[in-house]
């Protein structure tokens, strides 16, 4: 399943949601990828309507082009506009215990997201699929699932307008229902171009996209959305997962349902660099919400890639390259104040700042980030998981 | 006799367990072993031998960086809230004949120690591969959870992970969930003299009465210490409760913090009058995301409760 696309495609990048590689190894192309998806990229407007729209300022995300393409956006926020809510819809597939920085991108953006429009939230944990897909077993991946809900609970969200739910709990009953409406729409050949599955591979695989499409409708959710069939449906998450919706809303009009939108994200890069792969079983390829001060440190100082120069003197005379700078891309990621960016891609591109200060300030904001992760996740309880996955009434979800 | 270091070695060549040793001058506690080690790639473990008021003994192996809570574990254990104490030094030669600041999990392979418990730190599994001492501390060795699990079940040991960090709920409903770690051998031991608990500190190997080094690895955050110490001292077992005057202290902690890191004599001198309207426009920028997350923290932790209650009133009629 993973290798399947490389013999045919040495020469493009690969993007799908079991792969992502650039081409020859190199920088994905983002504007080859709109253009290849067929999604649309977000400009400034969006960028300035949402600001508008939400009386806050829009997120560092969407200010520094994490968050860089979309489908949709507009209609969501025509309806927004309008007085007609909306509800977000975003999942994990929990294979391992350890989070890093790049998993809570999507997770962060959303609770921007929910704060800021004021919006209930569902979120999936496809345990199956990881059963299926890692090979664990069923009760390792609902273990996992339930590990990893502590550390999304920790970003944030609102628990009077969060439902969290996994795969092997919550399908059945009208979510199931909603999964064979999807399924009988797409023709196994169809499934074999999306997703790439071959003879070899089981029948778990091949019949779980449904799974991941239901969610986008709200008749999925009775205790929550009974009543409102018409409610739209916004989608935050990273770029690899357009398959999964491409073929959801394709079928959506078949089935008498609205188009869910989405607002994608980038890929989030390792700590040795753009064509670096983060990996589990690399801890010094990212940073670990479980990481201590000394570790992010020490993964700072000794494993980031930089772009400055080999000598002081080169330095000074060049500057540094901020195409390939991890740190300077991290900070485009986590440093909240712009103007202050600004000053440190200047200074340091021109040579008058090293590297040691911005690995320095990088190293304060993300060990600020972290101890607030901990401080968060500390706090929550086996009971707070319960409650955040009790399928209950969420009273004041738009308020 | 007890397993030598070099029977310990032989014996993971015989089972075929990948390991890298790494010799270097004796030594007692994490933080002398990170000097030598701490590079090289694999987790340190930190580990405490324990025994409780019933003269049972513990082994707990742990990622150097997880907290281990005695109060929280001995309630888990099921042994009351003080129920564990550290091991006298005696025990360390008695039982599990390793030399001081030498406890590791290898030391089980000894026959005085078949009824110690081993409590192993889920964290470890996270890991590529962890440190430990191959019953001498003169080295150290690192393998991966694999290799440990193999090990222990050779010598007739079923591995238990657990998450030393949860704080579950232990109550008339709720059993003490690591009951079933508890030894249920009939050996009793003669109570060693208790005269060295004072040298043993709660970083784990026993330090030759260094407190000041070790107890440096113990805070990797005050804040973080804070919160959780405040959620689980003096309450009702693991439940955190929702307490609006911590929570205010909380908040008022970090903004009087904030407020005498702003002003001092040279900003006084800056912005004179002024200093107010600048000191509160600082207040917004850096403690908002700060008090939001403590204030959702405090929301998301009521709404448990009331959740918690209400799903279990009707279970509470006689």
């Amino acid at each position: 399943m993973e290798k399947k696309e490389d013999n045919q495609q040495e020469e493009e990048q690969v993007v799908n949601p079991w792969e992502v590689s650039g081409k020859d190894g190199g920088k994905i192309d983002y504007d080859k990828l709109i253009d290849k998806f067929g999604c649309q990229k977000l400009d400034q407007s969006f960028i300035d309507r949402v600001e508008r729209l939400t009386s806050r300022p829009p997120h560092v995300f969407l200010r520094r082009g994490v968050f860089f393409a979309h489908r949709d956006f507009n209609e969501i926020l025509d309806a927004y506009e309008r007085g007609d809510k909306f509800y977000l819809y975003t999942g994990r597939g929990p294979s391992s215990e350890a989070l890093h920085l790049g998993h809570l991108v999507p997770f962060m953006f959303t609770k921007y997201l929910q704060d800021a429009f004021k919006v209930p939230l569902v979120i999936q944990l496809t345990d199956d699929e990881k059963c299926m897909w890692k090979n664990l077993s069923v009760e390792e991946s609902q273990r996992l699932a339930r590990e990893n809900a502590k550390d999304i609970i920790a970003c944030g969200f609102d628990i009077s307008r969060t439902f969290i739910f996994s795969d092997f709990d919550y399908v059945g009953g009208a979510f199931y229902k909603n999964m064979v409406k999807v399924a009988k729409c797409v023709t196994y050949n169809k499934a074999v171009g999306i997703f790439g599955f071959t003879g070899e591979d089981h029948i778990g695989k091949v019949s779980f996209p449904p799974v991941q499409a239901a969610p986008s409708f709200p008749s999925s959710f009775p205790h929550l959305f009974s009543g409102k069939d018409d409610l739209l449906c916004l989608i935050p998450c990273a770029i690899d997962q357009d398959p999964y919706f491409r073929m959801t809303r394709d079928v959506a009009p078949r089935i008498g349902y609205h188009k869910p939108a989405l607002i994608e994200a980038s890929f989030f890069p390792a700590l040795q660099g753009e064509t670096g792969k983060m990996s589990a079983s690399d801890p010094n390829s990212a940073i670990y919400v479980t990481d201590s001060a000394k570790d992010i440190n020490y993964k700072v100082n000794k494993h980031a890639y930089t772009g400055g120069q080999e000598s002081m003197e080169k330095h000074r005379q060049y500057g540094a390259n901020l195409e390939v700078d991890i740190p300077i891309k991290y900070l485009s990621f986590f440093l909240e104040d712009d103007a202050e960016l600004e000053h440190i891609k200047k200074d340091y591109g021109a040579g008058r700042m090293l590297t040691g200060e911005v690995k320095k300030r990088l190293i304060e904001v993300l060990t600020e980030l972290v101890e607030r992760h901990r401080t968060a996740r500390a706090a929550v309880t086996d009971e707070t998981v319960d409650a955040f996955m009790a399928v209950r009434p969420l009273p004041n979800m738009f308020d | 006799m007890g397993y030598s270091k070099d029977q310990l070695l032989a014996r993971l060549k015989e089972l075929q367990i990948d390991f890298s040793q790494y010799e270097h001058p004796v030594v007692l506690n994490v933080e002398a072993q990170a000097k030598y080690v701490g590079n090289m790639g694999g987790a340190l473990s930190k580990n405490l031998f324990l025994k409780d008021k019933k003269h049972r003994y513990y082994i707990v192996s742990a990622l150097a960086d997880t907290k281990v809570d005695m109060k929280v574990l001995s309630q888990r254990l099921g042994l009351g809230k003080g129920g564990l104490r550290m091991a006298p030094e005696e025990a360390l030669g008695e039982i599990l004949q390793v030399p001081l600041g030498c406890v590791t999990p290898f030391a089980v392979v000894n026959e005085s120690a078949s009824h110690v418990s081993l409590l192993l730190d889920k964290g470890l599994k996270t890991q590529e591969c962890c440190f430990f001492h191959p019953l001498s501390n003169d080295m150290s060795i690192s393998v991966n959870v694999q290799g440990l699990d193999k090990f222990l079940k050779s010598i007739g040991r079923d591995p238990s992970y657990i998450d030393l960090e949860a704080n579950p709920l232990v109550g008339k409903d709720q059993p003490p969930d690591l009951a079933v770690l508890v030894p249920s051998g009939s050996t009793v031991l003669p109570d060693f003299p208790e005269k060295a608990p004072s040298l043993q500190d709660s970083t784990g190997n026993v330090s030759a009465g260094n407190n000041s080094a070790s107890a440096k690895a113990v805070k990797p955050s005050v804040n973080v210490q804070n919160v959780k110490k405040k959620s689980v001292d003096g309450q009702r077992p693991s439940i955190p409760s929702a307490d609006a005057g911590k929570f205010v202290e909380e908040l008022l902690d970090r903004a009087s913090a904030l407020l005498l890191s702003e002003i001092s004599e040279d900003s006084i001198k800056q912005h004179g009058g002024l200093l107010g309207a600048e000191v509160a426009n600082n207040f917004r920028k850096c403690l908002t995301e700060d008090l939001k997350n403590l204030a959702t923290i405090f929301k998301n932790t009521a709404y448990t409760e009331g959740f918690y209650a209400g799903t279990h009133y009707q279970t509470k009629r006689p």
